[in-house]
Order: C-alpha cells, then structure tokens, then sequence
C-alpha cells in the first residue's frame, strides 16, 4: 500500500520546498500549481497540497500517514478532539512567536485575574476558535463569546472585540498592531505528525529517516500590514467593513468612482478614520456576523457569503443593500472525472456515505439536505478544495469566475447553486443616530456602482 | 441504520422500568412536599461557566453550539447537569424559598470514545432554602426510602467538600480543581509533619458515626483551627442521619464531583457501582445572582437502576378482535372500545403479538383461548363474564 504524505500550501511551502531539496520533488515549488508533487528519491510516496489547517484533519481522519503542518492547527484539533488518532512524530523546525492571547492597548482587560472576575460578555475572535474556547474556559470566563475568523483577528479590537487568540512573531509584534499580549498559549513550531494506525502498524521508516535534521525556520510570519496600532474610534462613528484580498483592487475602484478617500486603503492599512466613518479593512467570509451582532453598520462582502451566513443563521438581522457588480463567481457543485453523475440526483446511492468538501459549510450543507443526497459528510476546508477531489471528497462546492482552474484539474461542473457578486450590506435596522451617516454613505456607493 | 454514537434506546421492556422507577420516584417525592418542574433541553452556555459552576473539564465535554440566532456568539448547551438549571429556574420563575423542587431529567456530557453514554437520565431533587443538617437528613432519607421501595439494598458514603477545600488550603497546594476532576489524593505532601501524621488516618481510614467524626476534631483541631466549621458541620449531619437510623460510610478520600458542593457529599452505592449522589451547594444561588440561599440535592442515576430493575407486575393478556368481513370492521373497533374501557390491552386484527384470547365479532362474538377451546358468546356481558372467568389479565393504570 503507498504511503501518503499531506504538505501544505502557503507560508511554509518554500521553506519546506528547499528543506526537503534532496527529495527531488517536482511540482512543490512556491510558484507551482499542482496539488500533486512527486518525489523522484520516494516514487512510491504520493504526495498531496492542502491548506496548512486541512492537514491535521486529512491526517486524524486517516485520508494521509503523514502531515506537515504548524503545531497550533494540530492543538487547534486536539484541543477539540483529543482523542483523535494523530501522533505528534517530531518537531521539524521551530520559530520565533506562537499564539498568543490578547486584548487592546486601550483595553481594561491586562491580566488573567481581571479577566475572570469580568461579568462579561467578553468578544474572543480568532482563527483558533477551539483554542480560544479552551483559553476561555480555562481563565474561568464567566461568560464569553467565540467568534471565529477567518483572518485579520487584530483589527476587531477593541470596538469589535475584547480578547484575540492570535499568531504574531513576537510580543512587541502585538504591541505594533496595538494589542497587549496577556498570554503566550504556544510557541511557534512546524510539526511532521502521523495517523496513529499508520504509525503502529506500516513501515514508514524509509520516509522518517529521508527527512533532514532541522527546517530552518524564521520567524513565524506575522500576516497583514502592521498598520493596526492606533487609537480606538471615538464612538458613535458608521463603521464601514472593507475588503482585503482579491475584491481588494475592484472595491479601490469602486470607492474613487463614488468620491470616497481611498489612499489608506490602497497603501493596506487595515484601520483608518474618514469623516464621521470608522473603516476596518477584514476578510469579506467574516463581514455577515459581524454585522448581524451590530458591530458593523455597513460591509462590502460577496453575496456568497451572505447566503453561506444566512443558510446557518436564517432569522439573521443582516440584508443586502446594493449589488455592485463586481467579482462576480458562481457557486458550484463539482465531481471528480471518475464520478459518472452530471446532475446532483444522479450522486444520490452513488456512494455509501457522499463526503461533500467546501469553504461554504453552511451552503453545502443546505444544499446536500435540499437535494435529498443521502448520507453525507461535510468536510470544511479553507481553501484549495480542489485538491480534495477524488480522493479526500466526492463532491465539491466550490466558487469559480471561468470554471478553467476546474477544467485543468479534470474536474465536472454539474450544477450551480448561485452566481455571486460583491454586495453592500448592513442590519435590517440601524441606529438611529448613524442612520444619516450611513445613507449617505449607501448613496455615495450606488452612485459609484453606477446604479 | 445507526444510532448515534453514545446514544441509547429504549425499547418497551425497558420503557416499563424507566416508567416503574419514575413513578416510585414522584410517588415518594410527593409524600415529601415536592413539586416536579422541567427545564428545557437547552440552556444558554454562560449559565455553566457564570463563576465556576463546573470545572473545566466538565464544560469541556459539554454539547455546545451556536443555534439559530447564534450570530450574537452566545452558545447554547445541551443541558450538562440538573441541579444548575433548576437553581436557574428557581430564580427566574419561582423565587420564594424554601422551595422543594423535583425533576425527571436527561443530562448529556460528551464522552470521547463513544462506548458509554453521552445522554444519561437522572432522578434529581433540590430543596433550595433547606437548612442543614434538616436538607441533608430529608433528602438521604427520600433518596434511600425510592431504592427501598423498588427492592433495592443501598449503601451511604459521605465526605464533605468544605472540608476537603479546608483542609487543602492548610496542605499549601491548590488542588482542588485536580480533585474535583478525580484525582486521587494521594500525592499531597503536606509541609507540616503534624498534618503528615493525620494523613494515613484522614485518607486511609473510614467512618461509621459521628465518634469517627469526634476523634477526627480531637485530632485536628488544636492544629488546625481553620477546618473546625466544616467538622462540626459534617458531625452535625452524621449526627441527625444517626438518630434516624440511617447507616453510613464516611470516606474522606473521595471527592470527584461539582465545583459548586459547599458541604456534606453523599454517594449511593449498590454492589460497589454508585447509583445516586448529592450534596449541600450553598454557593451555588449566590453565584447566580442571589446572596444568602443555602440549598441541597440530589440526584438518582436511572441506567444503573434500569440494569437492576426486574419489573415483575403481571403481563397484561393480550386480545386480538376482528371481523371476518370488511363490513363487520366498524363493530370490531367499538367491541375494542367496550373492551379497553373494561381495563383489557386490546389490539385490531393485524397485531404483532400472538393473542391470549381471539375474538370474532359476527353474530355474537366467537372466542378462541389460551387453550385452544372455541366458545361462542350472545353478548358483550357474556363475554366479560367468560374473560374473568378465564383469568384474562387487565392492564392496568399507565
């Protein structure tokens, strides 16, 4: 049987590139799109790409013998499951920072004993949302509420959060974003783990010992400009949600179209004040919730999203005001070239239990249950999802514009769930003391939007 | 098709103990001058975690999730314990103590591996607002007089957790969350040899009256002046439990159990397996917002009294009516009606159980019995007459 081994994608993916050089693997370096590298020193090994926080569960679910990952996606699921059959096998390099829990400079809240006698509720967020429960729990909050991300936890503090658990290289590194570091919870390290039935049972020695000694690991990437640190908005202000990433270049157009200050976007500050608006720049996945719990007056997110939000939380307070047109993706369910269905009905018996792989959890969800698919499984990614298919998923649902990634990687379209494009949205109510404010600011963003 | 990992079932044999036991249970509790209430399934997570009700580890393992309106963050639980929701209920709907208060409740805590029971049923009572040594005497009372009455042999076993908080304290350590999670207590290493020499008596002895209790003061007391209120306290209940005849242990090693106990534990064991426990939480109310209301429970563990239990009440006869032509189908059914009013377990034709007695309903009623004889009666009071007559067992109230 082969044995297989789970590399991840992103910050690490040079480093470990250059650090396994002598495996002679083609098809992993930084620039490479395939999900598939090869070993020409271990042709037996397959090899498969995912994102960094997929591994630990590919691994603990039996799918891969073998993972590289950070330690805190590893203590992120362990925390959750401790049960999970995975072995932590060795640490393969470690680097400065960890995670770290943390509030604001302008925060109260600087050490544990005040924490625990606040009468709460007190705002975790974090990528680490298990971890954060476990911290939170462990601090004996009296009452506290976890809030997960997807990215940029330092720019929720302090009007949007009281407590973030967080990556950063370095003490000082959350003090430049404007955060006070109360706890270290890890250090930061890059782990090489197995699935406990693989490790007792298969020869896996051949692999271990092809490993060098150490990855020569710098310091743990902070992510994001550091640009956070400042002072907290005076209250009362419209807070506007833009965002970062790919709608990033689109949504600059759109504010200079609609006569809006864009220079502090564009130079990738993540919080700045135009007038009478308090504008925090996040990922668009985390923009519906944070609307709906009031801590954002308007947000330019993807409709995608907003419905992912509302399929999990339907009585959400949270509406579309303008569509903008831009970014436009379709929503898509996908198979892999070996699965003979073209239509949802036809996956129906196909397989024992249908595992269904998509970054829309909640659309996927609703979407196997509408579609009477069966015995499901949702398996959450966060990202790449397409290296799932076939061999880690049976079906995916996925976000395309062309559809031509999923062609090159030999995968079928067969039905779409929605067409999706950046929206503008806000609370079903708003407080009547910003409703001018934010008016204005709609009005502003439909006259850029052409509407 | 699978259950759910850690779930149970419960098939009608088994529903005929869970309804014996629970009527025993309300039965006595009613004597007692309780009321029964019932919390809902789901219960906001802060209510677990407000001032440490439970310990970590116990919330770790609760059923927690965001539901519809999770978007504010808030996290619900399935209910990982009684006593905390009922003291919630206690303070949001009720309010005036003394309060009697009694339950018949599912608990579920997750257990990792998924070969034991992650939802447990439990029989709980709370009195809020009972004193001690009163509360405690009533509520080992009730709980012993519900075994007693479905045929079991019960044993006591008491320790006291302000005692055991105490007496921490004067050891130097903070143990006492590693306690309540179950840790042994074993490992302490006191610092003062005369806390050393009390250990083996303190953890390697056990007590079967208040003299266990005297001696203990004797011991400790001159030394440790700090452990004196949760000594005459623990001897003023074995005191009262004593007078009323009631046999124990004292058994000061065990302490696993809720951070919110304040007071006297009691355990209830059969044949080694614990089937019960309780104990005095005057800490409990005040942390959920309301100063000075002391209060104790207790809780019966139905799973292993179900696995004890034989119901031994008589099979009720099964009889089976039809009609040999479709349109004598509306007589059937009013000849079941009659029949059931009468007190008999009565199925239509197509039934899965073989039938005790078959009746025909025609011109008059057709019987075949248990052993094979065919009769034939005019009347619906005939056939009564010959049911009796025969032995047919009725089926008693629900």
């Amino acid at each position: 049987m082969p044995l297989k081994l789970a590399l991840p994608k992103g910050r690490l993916q040079p480093l470990l590139s250059s650090w396994l050089g002598g495996w002679g693997l083609e098809g992993y370096e930084a620039t490479s799109r395939s999900y598939r590298p090869s070993s020409r020193l271990h042709p037996q090994l397959q090899l498969k790409v995912f994102q960094e926080r997929d591994i630990p569960i590919q691994v603990a679910v039996g799918n891969y013998d073998l993972g590289i990952c950070g330690r805190d996606w590893v203590e992120e699921l362990l925390v959750r499951y401790p049960q999970s059959p995975l072995v932590r096998v060795r640490e393969v390099g470690s680097g400065g920072g960890g995670l770290y829990l943390a509030s604001s400079i302008f925060s109260p809240l600087s050490s544990a004993s005040e924490m625990a006698g606040h009468p709460g509720p007190l705002r975790l967020v974090s990528e680490y949302p298990n971890l954060a429960e476990a911290v939170a729990l462990r601090l004996r909050l009296r009452r506290f509420q976890v809030f997960p991300l997807w990215g940029a936890a330092e720019v929720y503090p302090p009007e949007t959060a009281d407590l973030v658990v967080m990556a950063s290289a370095s003490e000082d590194d959350l003090r430049d974003r404007g955060l006070c570091p109360l706890l270290p919870l890890l250090p930061a390290s890059t782990c090489l783990i197995a699935y406990r039935p693989s490790w007792e049972g298969k020869d896996l020695g051949e692999v271990l010992a092809g490993f060098p000694p150490a990855l020569q690991e710098g310091a743990l990437k902070s992510g994001g400009a550091s640009t956070a640190a400042g002072a907290a908005f005076p209250p009362g202000l419209a807070v506007l949600a833009l965002p970062d990433g790919h709608q990033q270049p689109p949504t600059l157009e759109l504010l200079r179209r609609a006569g809006l200050p864009a220079d502090s976007y564009s130079q990738g500050e993540r919080r700045f004040l135009w007038e009478g608006v308090a504008v925090k720049v996040l990922r668009p996945q985390d923009m519906p919730i944070q609307v709906a719990n009031g801590n954002l007056d308007l947000a330019i997110t993807g409709q995608d999203w907003l419905r992912d939000h509302l399929c999990r939380f339907p009585g959400s307070p949270v509406k579309e005001y303008l569509a903008l047109g831009f970014g436009q993706v379709k929503v898509v369910a996908v198979v892999g070239p070996q699965t003979e269905a073209s239509s949802p009905e036809e996956l129906r018996g196909a397989f024992p239990v249908l595992r269904v792989a998509s970054e829309y959890v909640n659309l996927a969800d609703r979407y196997a249950t509408d579609k009477h698919l069966g015995p499901y499984r949702i398996i959450p990614t966060w990202g790449a999802s397409e290296a799932f298919l076939p061999e880690d998923a049976d079906l995916l649902i996925e976000n395309t514009q062309t559809g031509r990634t999923l062609a090159r990687h030999g995968l079928k379209i067969i039905d779409t769930l929605l067409e999706s494009s950046a929206c503008l949205i806000g609370p079903r109510e708003l407080p009547p003391k910003k409703r001018v404010r934010v008016e204005a600011l709609v009005e502003a963003f439909r006259r850029g939007a052409g509407g | 098709m699978e259950r759910c990992k850690g779930m149970r079932d419960l098939l009608p044999q088994d529903m005929e103990k869970f309804r014996r036991l629970e009527g025993v249970f309300r039965d006595v509790c009613r004597r007692w001058g309780y009321g029964e209430v019932r919390t809902p399934v789901l219960e906001y997570l802060h209510l677990f975690t407000t001032a440490g009700t439970l310990t970590p580890g116990m919330l770790s393992r609760v059923y927690s999730f965001l539901d519809w309106d999770g978007w504010s963050g808030e996290r619900v639980v399935l209910r990982p314990d009684g006593t905390i929701p009922t003291a919630r209920l206690f303070l949001s709907e009720v309010g005036k103590d003394p309060a009697r208060l009694f339950y018949v409740e599912n608990v579920f805590s997750f257990e990792e591996t998924g070969r034991e029971a992650r939802e447990r049923w439990q029989c709980g009572v709370e009195f809020i607002g009972g004193p001690s040594p009163q509360a405690e005497g009533e509520l080992v009372s009730l709980a012993l007089e519900v075994l007693v009455r479905l045929g079991f042999s019960a044993t006591v076993k008491l320790t006291h957790q302000g005692f055991l908080k105490a007496l921490l304290g004067e050891v130097g350590e903070d143990l006492f969350p590693r306690l309540l999670e179950g840790e042994g207590l074993s490992t302490l290493q006191p610092s003062r040899p005369e806390m050393e020499r009390a250990m083996p008596l303190l953890f390697g002895t056990k007590g079967t009256g208040p003299g266990y209790l005297k001696n203990l003061k004797a011991l400790l007391l001159p030394s440790f002046p700090s452990l004196r209120e949760s000594l005459e306290d623990f001897s003023r209940v074995a005191q009262l439990l004593s007078g009323a005849g009631i046999a124990y242990e004292i058994d000061m090693g065990n302490g696993k159990g809720f951070e919110y106990y304040t007071g006297v534990v009691f355990q209830f064991y059969i044949g080694g397996e614990r089937v019960g426990g309780g104990g005095r939480y005057n800490n409990l109310l005040p942390l959920l917002g309301r100063k000075d209301i002391p209060a104790a429970g207790l809780a019966l563990y139905l799973e292993p009294l179900l696995a004890r239990m034989e119901v031994s009440l008589p099979r009720p006869s099964v009889l089976v009516v039809r009609s040999p032509t479709p349109r004598g189908q509306g007589r059937a059914f009013a000849l079941a009606r009659e029949l059931r009013a009468s007190g008999y377990r009565v199925e239509m034709e197509c039934s899965a159980s073989p039938p005790h007695f078959l009746i025909e309903v025609g011109n008059g009623f057709t019987v075949a019995g248990p052993s094979g004889e065919v009769v034939r009666l005019p009347s619906l009071k005939r056939l009564l007459a010959f049911l009796e007559e025969m032995g047919a067992v009725k089926a008693g109230p629900a």
